[in-house]
């Protein structure tokens, strides 16, 4: 049973809030885009991104469909699906709640 | 979560494997239009290979694994406790095997669609009447001018056919002594089409069938019967068998899997419904069901509504031809009767009727049976978790998440549940058959379809499921909520577990007390039924149903010649005596009607009369009390030729004595009845007799009225003999049809079986119940002595300073026992409850019993008690002879 640790869940976070704003992406367009919308403060590591696009899926989060590209590949997308919709919800404000507290520790510590 | 996706990936690995290795491309592929080099990024991606890994094992489903290592790690479990294990299969095999008898024989009789196109849209025509006994009751026979009328009336919204009462028949495919039993029904000529059904050889009844009365003698045969009479031989169609005076041409094969319409009984062969020539006109024989099948866009209320109308008419026509001495309320009740269509998706039989409360009570019943197994295992299964606590513990603490451990107990459940369906089902298929023969006499015996199918196998799959959860589910949460620290110090708390195995004792207690109230009610029924007196000797009484060829003017025959081939049977070697009557006491027949008596008010009650011969009565053994039997060949009160009413001679029984005469003395006394064409005529009282059943057993001896048999087409022979009367009857039936004169016997039976038929219900209830309530009793004390042998167990310790401390051995038994015997009187107190409140359910099928009846109450209370004190002694025992010592120091 894999473990939610607290950079994986922001990692799901940050995947869950990107595809909720913009049209289907494919993993390195959402790499890129976290990277950007940072103010290239934060930076995704490339190797944990796949398997978390992949859990997140499994838990029926987002779902993924093939597109053909102009060259002729094929590209894997992702969109969020109600589901997910519900899960950013939840996410966001345990993580509003969470940097909350934290600031408050530091503030006053 | 998609359980589906997970296990298509299982078995879709390589595709899965490509399109990872292809998302992955195309992710250096993006880094690469972005600037990066390739290196780079596959550098910065890391092994393109440890990821593809890592997101395989995620959709892969480790979880299939997991489950595959949890099945064999549950089977090993199960066969390192053979004991338990064993009976925790068996208890529940026997629960199982009881609950798909019964729901296979539920299925057969009452749900199982015919094998007909569009069995929704079928109905079957009812009306609203009123039983002997005055109550709301429905019919559904009916003759054949009115389904002329009626089929007139729904003409464009439904077409409607005849269905006649299955029944057995004797036919020939060569000589007189070859006869053989068949189970006929009669058809319209276009059921087959209506019912969307094709022939398996040759051709089905066509409408081309419905037009001459007794013109059309062509049989249809069924499949079953093509196959066991024939071996399926082609040329069996086109063969001729004779019933009763017509030869019938065999012209075609139903289709497999048809068996009539009637669950209960499998037709072997239709015949058009214009065969029953003589009842085609006749407006009061009743002798068939309709059937209607709704035409596309008509509903059932506007059918309903027409036929209703067609019937009230008819009613309001054939009323006006009653006896004018009708009483109004039965006049009434006859015109205003309300017409019903009733679904025949299942077919419609007099077995369904008959045994639809009886199956839904076993089915309840073998229900409660399976309650009490599942308690038991699921008792057995606690007491088990409890030796594993340790073992769970380590679970837990090794990082085993809590529907992981939940997951790995109820895959053993469902192991337990799975064996003990197989095996259930095994004693299913044992049983069902055993449960069919006991339905109907063993010379009419119940036809059931009862095929191997995905309705069983379906009903077996769902059980073992629910069963699974229904013991498995409290169990295995419970040791999967498990605190590693407490277990590894000595265990948890043992109370609360022990609180549960005592609360299940107590709902087995009270199923078990429902089974065996019911039980004692139905076989208390049987009991009395089975001593009611009769009023008549069955002893060496052999019944000879007889009939004379022709049509009812040429086949009416007097008593004179009747009693010449009632003298030739007395010739036959071992015959003591012969009489014979228009049917036999109890063999369901009978005629009713009101009588008048001067200064007295005309009474609604019916009174019951029958024609016999001179003898009869001694040949019964109904003894004469007063006055005399009938003379040669006496009159009987009717009419002559030119509908003058002439008096006659009649035998009264005491119960009518005692209803119209006070008791005094009968004879010589008269009466009047109303003859044909509204005539008043005189019964002169000759002689009274005592009382004997007439329809049934059931109902107080009834006033009845003995007639002399003038003339008749049909009657029955009572044959007395000296010794058995079985090897009698083909002796019998070939000295009637030597007789000549058109004479010919339909159907063999002795006096003795016609009363045992009036029980057969009960006594299936009664044998059942009673098999029900041993095994629910057989396992309500298995798990007794279980879940007390635990504690015992469980509590060594403590029982063994106590003993060192100096506690009495009777102490040590009630400090054990005490909280479980008082379950015990909780559960039997919860059953009796149960039991009272469901004897109201019951109540039409009893008979002279009451579940207040002292003895009804106090056999289940001291079984259980006798059965509870059994099961709980060993463990009792073994606790008072406990070793202080040796229990301090094990562990």
């Amino acid at each position: 049973m894999a473990k939610t640790d607290g950079l994986q869940g922001s990692l799901d976070l940050l995947i869950l809030k990107l595809l909720s704003r913009r049209a289907p992406l494919h993993g390195y367009a959402l790499m890129t885009g976290i990277i950007e919308s940072s103010g290239e403060v934060l930076r995704v590591e490339e190797g944990s991104l796949y398997p978390a696009l992949h859990r997140l899926e499994e838990q029926g989060w987002i779902q993924a469909e093939w597109i053909t590209k102009d060259n002729g590949r094929r590209s894997r997308v992702y969109e969020l699906t109600e589901l997910g919709r519900q899960q950013l919800t939840v996410a966001e404000e345990r993580w509003t709640a969470v940097s909350a507290a934290i600031r408050l520790v530091l503030e006053r510590a | 979560m998609s359980l589906l996706s997970r296990i298509c990936n299982v078995f879709g690995k390589d595709r899965l494997r490509r399109e990872l290795d292809e998302e992955l491309a195309d992710h250096i592929e993006e880094a690469m239009r972005a600037g990066r080099s390739q290196a780079e990024a596959e550098r910065a991606l890391g092994s393109a290979w440890r990821h593809r890994e890592r997101s395989m094992d995620i959709k892969m489903a480790t979880w299939m694994e997991s489950l595959r290592a949890d099945l064999v790690f549950g089977f090993r479990q199960l066969r390192q406790r053979p004991g338990v294990t064993g009976a925790a299969i068996l208890s529940l095999a026997l629960a199982i095997g009881a609950v798909t008898t019964a729901f296979r024989l539920t299925d057969a009789v009452l749900l199982r669609p015919l094998p007909v196109a569009d069995p929704q849209s079928l109905f079957v025509l009812a009306y609203s009447t009123v039983d002997e006994a005055g109550k709301a009751s429905e019919g559904d026979g009916f003759a054949y001018p009115q389904f002329v009328e009626l089929k007139d009336a729904v003409r464009d919204a439904a077409d409607v056919m005849v269905v006649g009462y299955g029944g057995r028949n004797d036919i020939t495919y060569g000589s007189d002594e070859e006869m053989e039993k068949a189970y006929r029904q009669y058809l319209s000529g276009t059921a087959f089409g209506l019912l969307g059904l094709q022939p398996a050889a040759g051709r089905l009844l066509t409408a081309a069938e419905d037009q001459t009365p007794g013109g059309h003698p062509v049989a249809v045969i069924s499949y079953d019967y093509w196959t066991s009479r024939f071996g399926r031989d082609p040329k069996a169609v086109g063969r001729t068998f004779r019933q009763g005076l017509t030869v019938y041409e065999i012209v075609g094969v139903a289709p497999e899997g048809f068996t009539g319409t009637e669950p209960g009984t499998m037709t072997d062969y239709f015949i058009p419904a214009m065969q029953n020539g003589e009842a085609i006109g006749k407006a009061n024989w009743t002798w068939m069901r309709i059937w209607a099948r709704l035409r596309p866009g008509a509903t059932e209320a506007a059918v309903q509504q027409r036929l209703q109308a067609s019937l009230t008419a008819h009613r309001r026509e054939r009323a006006k031809g009653f006896a004018a001495d009708t009483p109004k309320v039965r006049v009434e009740q006859f015109v205003s009767a309300e017409l019903r269509l009733r679904s025949a998706a299942a077919g419609v039989s007099g077995i369904q009727k008959n045994y639809r409360e009886p199956l839904l009570i076993l089915g309840a019943v073998v229900l409660l049976v399976l309650f009490i197994a599942c308690a038991n295992v699921a008792n057995l299964l606690t007491a088990q978790t409890a030796s594993r606590e340790k073992e769970m513990a380590l679970r837990v603490s090794i990082g085993a998440g809590r529907g992981r451990l939940v997951q790995l107990l109820l895959l053993e459940c469902l192991l337990l549940a799975a064996s003990a369906t197989l095996l259930g089902l095994v004693l299913a298929w044992w049983w069902t058959p055993l449960v069919v023969g006991m339905i109907n006499p063993a010379d009419n015996p119940v036809r059931l379809n009862l095929p191997a199918d995905w309705r069983v196998g379906g009903f077996a799959a769902l059980l073992a499921l629910g069963v699974t959860i229904l013991f498995g589910m409290g169990p295995a949460l419970r040791a999967s909520a498990v605190r590693p620290m407490m277990a590894m110090k000595g265990g948890e708390n043992p109370r609360g577990r022990r609180r549960v195995m005592h609360a299940l004792i107590a709902v087995q207690v009270a199923f078990c007390f429902v089974v065996h109230f019911l039980a004692g009610l139905f076989v208390g029924t049987f009991e009395r039924l089975s001593s009611q007196a009769t009023g008549f000797t069955t002893e060496r009484m052999i019944l000879l149903e007889t009939g004379v060829k022709g049509t009812s003017e040429t086949g009416t025959r007097p008593q004179r010649e009747w009693a010449e081939v009632a003298e030739r049977i007395r010739e036959t070697p071992g015959v003591e005596s012969v009489a014979f009557s228009s049917w036999a006491l109890l063999s369901g027949n009978a005629w009713s009607s009101t009588v008048r008596l001067p200064n007295r008010e005309i009474e609604a009650r019916e009174n019951y009369f029958l024609e016999v011969s001179p003898g009869w009565l001694k040949t019964m053994g109904i003894d004469l009390t007063r006055g005399r039997d009938f003379r040669r060949e006496e009159r009987a009160p009717g009419v002559d030729a030119e509908k003058r009413p002439t008096e006659g001679a009649v035998i009264v029984n005491e119960a009518f004595a005692r209803l119209y005469f006070d008791g005094e003395n009968p004879v010589g006394r008269s009466f009047e009845t109303i003859a044909e064409g509204n005539v008043a005529v005189r019964n002169r009282i000759v002689g009274c007799v005592r009382d004997a059943r007439y329809r049934t057993i059931r109902e107080v001896m009834p006033p009845t009225v003995y007639v002399p048999l003038e003339k008749t087409q049909w009657a029955t022979f009572a044959v007395k003999t000296a010794g058995a009367p079985g090897p009698m009857a083909t002796a019998l039936r070939q000295r009637v049809t030597s007789a000549g004169n058109g004479f010919r016997v339909m159907n063999v039976t002795t006096q003795a079986e016609l009363v045992s038929n009036q029980m057969i219900r009960e006594r299936l209830l009664a044998i059942l119940s009673v098999f029900f309530a041993i095994v629910a009793l057989a396992l309500a004390a298995v798990g007794l002595y279980g879940v007390l042998n635990y504690a015992v167990l469980q509590r060594r310790r403590e029982i063994g300073i106590r003993m060192a401390l100096g506690a009495r051995t009777g102490h040590i038994a009630r400090h054990v026992g005490g909280e479980l015997f008082f379950m015990l009187l909780v559960g039997s107190a919860a059953g009796l409850g149960m039991g009272l409140a469901s004897e109201r359910f019951v109540a039409s099928l009893l008979f002279g019993v009451s579940g207040r009846d002292l003895p009804v109450l106090a056999t289940p209370m001291a079984t259980l008690l006798v059965v509870a004190i059994l099961a709980a002694l060993p463990p009792l025992v073994a606790a008072a002879r406990m070793d202080p010592a040796r229990a301090l120091r094990s562990e």
